[in-house]
Formats: structure tokens, C-alpha cells, sequence
């Protein structure tokens, strides 16, 4: 027996993972959760269709979303994790002592609820004392926090979907109230290579360029994602993630890794030329 | 109602059984199903053309309806609790000029608020009506004509006794409602027919606690927008008749203007749409005024805005006000509504449906999320950061009485001479000027142009508000009778 797990990049290009089985499938309010186990990817999640982590590439987004900030940030004591409910981005974040508080909003139970079951290892996060989940829009839960938070990682990766709403600019203007003078937000900004996303990528650029003092973009290679190549952002009231860089006092925390390292993040922000010249165009844009 | 009737949607299904049959077309529309016009099924969609077919015998015929159009005319009418009801295709414009074409003839005066559609007026340059104002009260803060006073009406009733009608908006765009049964009471004691223009007002048929709807209080025609909180395709739309009206009359005076070639795209979806009403009307609009207080609350919580509600309603101006509309008081924050229009458009991605100088208008709807929501409530924030302003030297946009001098049948065919707008005071106008939306005439054909008048028609222009109804596309110049006011027969 064959069987496949297919999603589509494009119209035109499609990703397709072998299955051995197919370990839950559920329908929440807001989308269609199923997990399956593969030979190659290993456990993986996929929500209306998509894969949000394996656990053959998880490492790299967490890693990224959570090193590149925390070794800019001089102390980062208060995180606010939106769309972590997979405890992924929180466990990275706990491994630094500095780190006082860790608040995960999460919109749908029913995620959480499966990450729980199906990846106990890293869902365990979770249940840390410093970590507090909640159930709400994010939108809704950011509109009143003010100079809150030394950082904000959006850990939601679909501007398509229910989380729509946090890659607009009210998201991100509500994220700048919601940070301290020298907070720093981190997101995710999709890939930049086919066309459809593309668009998607310029216009969360221009949003938080237009939002923050800094920002900046970084790269990363992650297999799953539409090209298997996928950008960060870096948004900074102050903090500039190459000249405010402090690579000796992060090597002497002395962390595991495995795809993070100082020299990575130096290299992270040299951009292919193409995509410096689209995130320039939308910087000159207006 | 009788909701397993409700359940049929007879021209929905004549279309499903006509698609069976695979009938080879040799008649209009000449696309045939699409064939000849590949590009319009790419964007369309192969569904969407196949359905659009000519009228013909298994299909019925919007002009002289015997079949399914009829049938589903009469569930329409007995879902909106009316005596009858025609399915309409040119939009409400085409319904309320067949109110006020189906009253009056030359010469008849139409007792109305000032804050009309401009359809209104149309049908009374069309059909020479004289309009008789009862001016509405204005609420100074927003800056918006309320409903129209129960006194005011008696009295222009009393003045006019020839008139032939009361016109009532049921309710405003913004959601105001006059006390439309007390009026219907006025006007039907006097003989006079009452219309009632409910182009914001489908919902009030279905949701609970709601304004009363025109059918209930007794009007004589109602003129209904479907497509706004009904659901249906943009441009459908439905004419309400009560008992004692002559219906046929009335299909006689929509024939006159109606094209003979109905979309049954526009048809189909009325049917759809009023069987989605009759069944799940109810239990749609309960959620859709959930978000809309939810939305309210938020809002005004978040400082320098004013969503107003319930809290308006005085029993007289304001008789009763609907929850499902969502209007936003802009002014505290230093900027015209129409200014947080277009940065919502520009900088949030948002479409909401007018902005004008004091109030936004967000339209809520079945179609909406609460996602969605967050998204209005989060950018209205982030404006309120980013761009709050001083809010001192802003024009209320205050009420003019207007002044009428002839009627805007004469005064649209008379002689005219073009002028520029900042020296167009003391002379009649002879075309309209509105802004779009809302689409309420800042000036009618016939009414006396004031040195107030052209310092709001330039203040609006200048915020950025869309202009139109003027012959010159620029609103630089109006047209103006060429004859003096004093010499006007």
C-alpha cells in the first residue's frame, strides 16, 4: 500500500510525504487538524492541509525565532508567544534563566489539546510554572497591553487563514504598544520565491517596516515549507539585530543547538540579492 | 408562515431541472453558456455562466410572471409577512422610483425627510412630484439627520392636505427609525399612501428584537435591499406591497422602466436568498447583532471613538434605533470619518462602507467572522495611536434646511448655465450633488444653493469625500437655472 500525504505549494507544485499512518483527524472551530507519522518527517502536523511542524524540522523555526532575538536582547525576563501552542518556541525560551514569564496565546483548545497528546516531549513546555497559555484571538489579546513585553515572537505562519489577523498592520502596531522601549518582535515572514508568496511576503514587510524604527529579515532553510526556504522577521524599537549582536555573552550561556550558531546569525541576515531587492521596493514604496 | 413551503425555491429549482436537460441554445445570451467567451468563464466561473439564460417558458418571465417567478413572489411576500411582493433586478433604486412612480403623478406632493436616497428624487424628476420637506432634527454631535418627528409629520399632513404620500426611511443608513406606525396611522386617516424605504432594513422581517418593519406597521409599499442584509447578488432586490394596494397597477409602472432581459443569476439568488431568510433568518441575525454590540463595547473602550447604540433612542427623533448597524463617531479623535475611511482601506487592508465628515459606518453582516472583527477593532485602535489629531477648526456636518424654490422636475429641464461652485449662492440649482455614499443629495434639483451649501460642498470635496451627481465630473461647477429665483414661474 501507498500512502501519501500531499500538500500544494502552488497551484502548480506539490509536496508529498509518504505515510505510515495516519494518527488523528479532527475538525476544530476554526480549522482541520490531522497528525500523521512518516518515515522521513516523522511525527508531523498539518492544519487545513498544511504542515506546521515535523519533528524531523521543528528544531530550525524554534531555534531561530528564539536564539536570533534573545541574543540581541540584553535580558528578555517577559515573552509573549502567539500561536505557540505547540510548546515548541516556550521550550527553547526556558533554557534561559533571565526568562521570568512566558505567556502563550493560543486561539484554538483543539490544537493544543493535540499537541498535548501526540507530542508530549515538546508540549511539556507548557506545563512550566513561567508559562501561561490563553485561549484568545490575538488580536484581541494584545489590544490592551501596553510596554508589556522585552519580547513578542509571532509564532503563526498562515496570513491566509483564521490567523489572518496577525499579519496586518494593526497586528503589528498592536505588538509595538504592547512591548517595553526596547522590545523586540520576532514573526514569521513566509518564503519569498514563488509568486502567491511572495506577495504575502512584501506586503508583511512593508507593514512592519512602516511599524517599527528596525527591521530587518532573516533566512533560514526549512524542508517543509513552500521551497523549503523561509524568512523571520526582526522588529526592533531599538535593538539592531547586527550592530546591538553580543555573540560572546551568548556562547558563554553555553546551549545546545542544532542549527542556530553565532556565525549563523551573522550570515542569517546576508540576504540572496533578489530578496534584498524586494524588501527594498517595498521600503521605498509610498 | 408555513416554513415547509419556505423550504421550495421554485426558480432555483427551474434551473437545476433546465440544466438536465441540456437544452442547445439558439437564443440570447449570445455567449451560449460561455462558449463564446472564454475568458468570462475564467473569471466567473462554467457554473455561474451556464445559469445565465434567457427568460423562456420553463423558466418563467420577470415582466408577466405565470410560473416559477410568480410562485416565488408569493413565497417572498409570505416570508415578509406582505401582501405581495415583486422580485426586482435594477438595483432598490428601481424599487423606491416604483413606489414614488406607482403615488404620484405631476403635480402630487410627497411629504418626505430631507435625508432621502437619491433615488427619491430621481422618480419625482421623472414623474414631476413636489416634494413637501419635513426637516428632520439633527443630532449637533454626529453630526446626522435623525428620524422624523411624530409632530412635524402631523403637521405637514395638516398643511398639505392634498398630498398623496408620506415617505419614511426605515431606518436611516445609520440605523435611526422613526415611529413608523403612528405615522402610517397619520397618513392612512388622511388617505394618503405611506412608503417606506427599507434598503437598510431586510433584516428587521427576521431578526428578533428588532425596529419594527414597514409590513407590520402597515405601509403600502415597502422597497427592500436584499442584497444588503439579505444576501442576495448585488443589484437584486424586492418591491413589498400591503393589502389595498393594486398590485397590478404596480407591475405596470415597474414595466415601464424594467429591463425585458431579468439575470437569472440576480433572480435565483432573490429565491435563494429569501428561502436562507424564512429558515435561518433569525438565528443569522441574533449572531450578527451579538457582533455588532461586541463591537461597540470594544470599540468604545478604546478611547476618542463613539459607537453609538440603543442609548440614542428619545421616542421621538430617534423612535428606535438597529443594533445591527455599526456607525462610529470619528470627530474626538481629530479626524473626518471619511479620513479614517480611507486609511482604513489604504494602510488596514479594511473596506468598510462610507466614511462621511463626522462617522464611519462598518456594514455588519451573515457574511462576517469575529476574526474579522478583531481586525476593524485592532486597526480603529491603531489609528486612534497613530493619527489622533487635534479635532478643533473640524465641520460638523450639520443639517441645512434646504429651500425649495421649484420642482426638481422643472428645474432639471429648465434652461441652465454652468457656474463655478464658490459663486454659485443665491442662484437654483438644477442637478444634484451628493456625496457616495451615502448618497443623500446635498442639493436637489430646485432647491436655493446657500453661502453655507457651497463652504460644505468644497470642505467635503477637500477631505477627500467621492462627489457626484453633477454634470461636471470634477464638482468644480454646478449647473444653475439660467432664470432668476424672483422670475421662476
Amino acid at each position: 500500500m501507498e500512502f501519501w500525504f500531499s500538500e500544494l505549494h502552488t497551484g502548480n507544485v506539490k509536496l508529498s510525504v509518504r505515510i505510515e499512518k495516519q494518527l488523528f483527524s479532527g475538525e476544530s472551530e476554526y480549522q482541520r487538524i490531522d497528525v500523521f507519522d512518516s518515515e522521513e518527517f516523522g511525527r508531523f502536523v498539518s492544519l487545513d492541509g498544511e504542515i506546521v511542524f515535523s519533528e524531523k524540522d521543528e528544531f530550525i523555526y524554534d531555534e531561530m525565532v528564539t536564539h536570533v532575538p534573545m541574543a540581541v536582547h540584553p535580558c528578555v525576563k517577559n515573552v509573549l508567544i502567539i500561536g505557540g501552542g505547540d510548546g515548541g518556541v516556550a521550550k527553547e525560551l526556558l533554557q534561559y534563566p533571565t526568562v521570568e514569564t512566558i505567556d502563550v496565546v493560543e486561539t484554538d483548545e483543539m490544537f493544543v489539546d493535540v499537541c498535548r497528546r501526540f507530542f508530549p516531549d515538546v508540549a511539556c513546555a507548557l506545563e512550566d510554572p513561567r508559562v501561561k497559555v490563553y485561549y484568545d484571538d490575538g488580536l484581541r489579546f494584545l489590544r490592551n497591553k501596553k510596554g508589556r513585553y522585552d519580547l513578542i515572537i509571532n509564532d503563526s505562519t498562515d496570513p491566509f487563514g483564521h490567523t489572518e489577523g496577525l499579519f496586518t498592520r494593526e497586528f503589528y502596531g498592536s505588538c509595538y504598544n504592547a512591548l517595553k522601549e526596547d522590545g523586540i518582535m520576532v514573526y514569521q515572514h513566509g518564503s519569498p520565491f514563488y509568486d502567491e508568496d511572495e506577495a504575502a511576503c512584501r506586503s508583511m514587510h512593508r507593514k512592519a517596516y512602516r511599524s517599527f524604527p528596525i527591521s530587518r529579515v532573516y533566512q533560514a532553510h526549512i524542508p517543509t515549507c513552500p521551497s523549503g526556504y523561509w524568512l523571520f522577521g526582526f522588529a526592533s524599537k531599538k535593538y539592531h539585530p547586527i550592530r546591538d549582536f553580543k555573540p560572546k555573552e551568548w556562547n558563554a550561556r553555553n546551549l545546545e543547538t542544532w542549527y542556530y550558531t553565532t556565525h549563523l546569525h551573522m550570515g542569517a541576515f546576508m540576504l540572496p540579492k533578489y530578496v534584498e531587492d524586494l524588501l527594498e521596493e517595498e521600503e521605498n514604496k509610498r | 408562515m408555513d416554513r415547509e413551503r419556505q423550504k421550495r425555491a421554485p426558480i432555483y429549482e427551474a434551473l437545476k431541472a433546465f440544466e438536465k436537460k441540456r437544452v442547445v441554445p439558439f437564443d440570447v445570451p449570445g455567449h451560449k453558456r460561455g462558449r463564446g467567451n472564454p475568458e468570462l468563464v475564467q473569471l466567473l466561473g462554467e457554473k455561474c455562466v451556464s445559469l445565465d439564460v434567457n427568460s423562456m417558458k420553463p423558466l418563467d418571465n420577470l415582466c408577466h410572471p405565470v410560473s416559477v417567478i410568480k410562485e416565488a413572489e408569493e413565497l417572498a411576500a409570505e416570508a415578509f409577512g406582505a401582501a405581495g411582493a415583486y422580485l426586482m433586478v435594477g438595483g432598490t433604486t428601481s424599487a423606491v422610483q416604483t413606489m414614488v412612480l406607482s403615488v404620484c403623478r405631476a403635480g402630487d406632493k410627497i411629504i418626505l425627510p430631507r435625508n432621502v436616497h437619491k433615488s427619491v428624487m430621481n422618480a419625482m424628476v421623472l414623474c414631476g412630484a413636489v416634494p413637501v420637506y419635513v426637516n428632520p432634527e439633527v443630532n449637533q454631535k454626529l453630526g446626522i439627520s435623525l428620524g422624523m418627528e411624530v409632530e412635524k409629520v402631523r403637521q405637514a399632513i395638516e398643511d398639505n392636505p392634498d398630498a398623496v404620500a408620506v415617505f419614511v426611511n426605515n431606518p436611516t443608513y445609520y440605523g435611526i427609525c422613526s415611529d413608523i406606525k403612528t405615522i402610517v396611522e397619520l397618513a392612512h386617516a388622511r388617505g394618503m399612501k405611506v412608503l417606506a424605504d427599507e434598503a437598510h432594513g431586510t433584516h428587521l422581517y427576521f431578526g428578533k428584537n428588532l425596529p419594527m418593519h414597514a409590513m407590520e406597521a402597515g405601509a403600502d409599499l415597502a422597497a427592500v435591499s436584499m442584497h444588503k442584509s439579505g444576501g442576495s447578488l448585488t443589484q437584486s432586490s424586492l418591491l413589498l406591497l400591503n393589502k389595498g394596494v393594486n398590485a397590478d397597477y404596480v407591475r405596470q409602472i415597474i414595466n415601464l422602466t424594467q429591463t425585458t432581459s431579468a439575470s437569472y443569476l440576480l433572480l435565483s439568488s432573490l429565491d435563494i436568498s429569501r428561502r436562507n431568510l424564512a429558515l435561518r433568518g433569525e438565528e443569522s441575525f441574533k449572531k450578527v447583532v451579538e457582533m455588532a454590540e461586541y463591537a461597540r463595547g470594544e470599540i468604545n473602550s478604546i478611547g476618542g471613538y463613539y459607537a453609538y447604540g440603543k442609548e440614542l433612542v428619545n421616542g421621538n427623533s430617534v423612535f428606535d434605533y438597529d443594533v445591527t448597524k455599526l456607525s462610529v463617531y470619528t470627530r474626538d479623535i481629530g479626524l473626518a470619518g471619511i479620513e479614517v475611511y480611507d486609511l482604513l482601506r489604504d494602510e488596514y487592508d479594511i473596506q468598510i462602507e462610507f466614511g462621511d465628515i463626522s462617522n464611519i459606518l462598518a456594514y455588519i453582516s451573515i457574511g462576517d467572522r469575529i476574526q474579522d472583527i478583531e481586525r476593524l477593532v485592532g486597526a480603529l485602535a491603531d489609528i486612534e495611536r497613530l493619527y489622533k489629531k487635534d479635532s478643533t477648526g473640524l465641520l460638523s456636518g450639520e443639517y441645512i434646511s434646504p429651500k425649495v424654490v421649484t420642482s426638481p422636475q422643472k428645474a432639471f429641464y429648465s434652461d441652465k448655465v454652468s457656474v463655478p461652485v464658490e459663486k454659485s449662492a443665491g442662484k437654483v440649482c438644477a442637478e444634484f450633488v451628493m456625496c457616495y455614499p451615502p448618497g443623500i443629495p446635498i442639493l436637489a434639483p430646485g432647491e436655493m444653493i446657500t453661502d453655507d451649501i457651497v463652504q460644505y460642498i468644497i470642505y467635503a470635496k477637500e477631505k477627500g469625500c467621492s462627489m457626484q451627481g453633477t454634470e461636471d465630473p470634477a464638482v468644480d461647477r454646478l449647473q444653475v437655472l439660467a432664470c432668476p429665483p424672483g422670475d421662476i414661474p
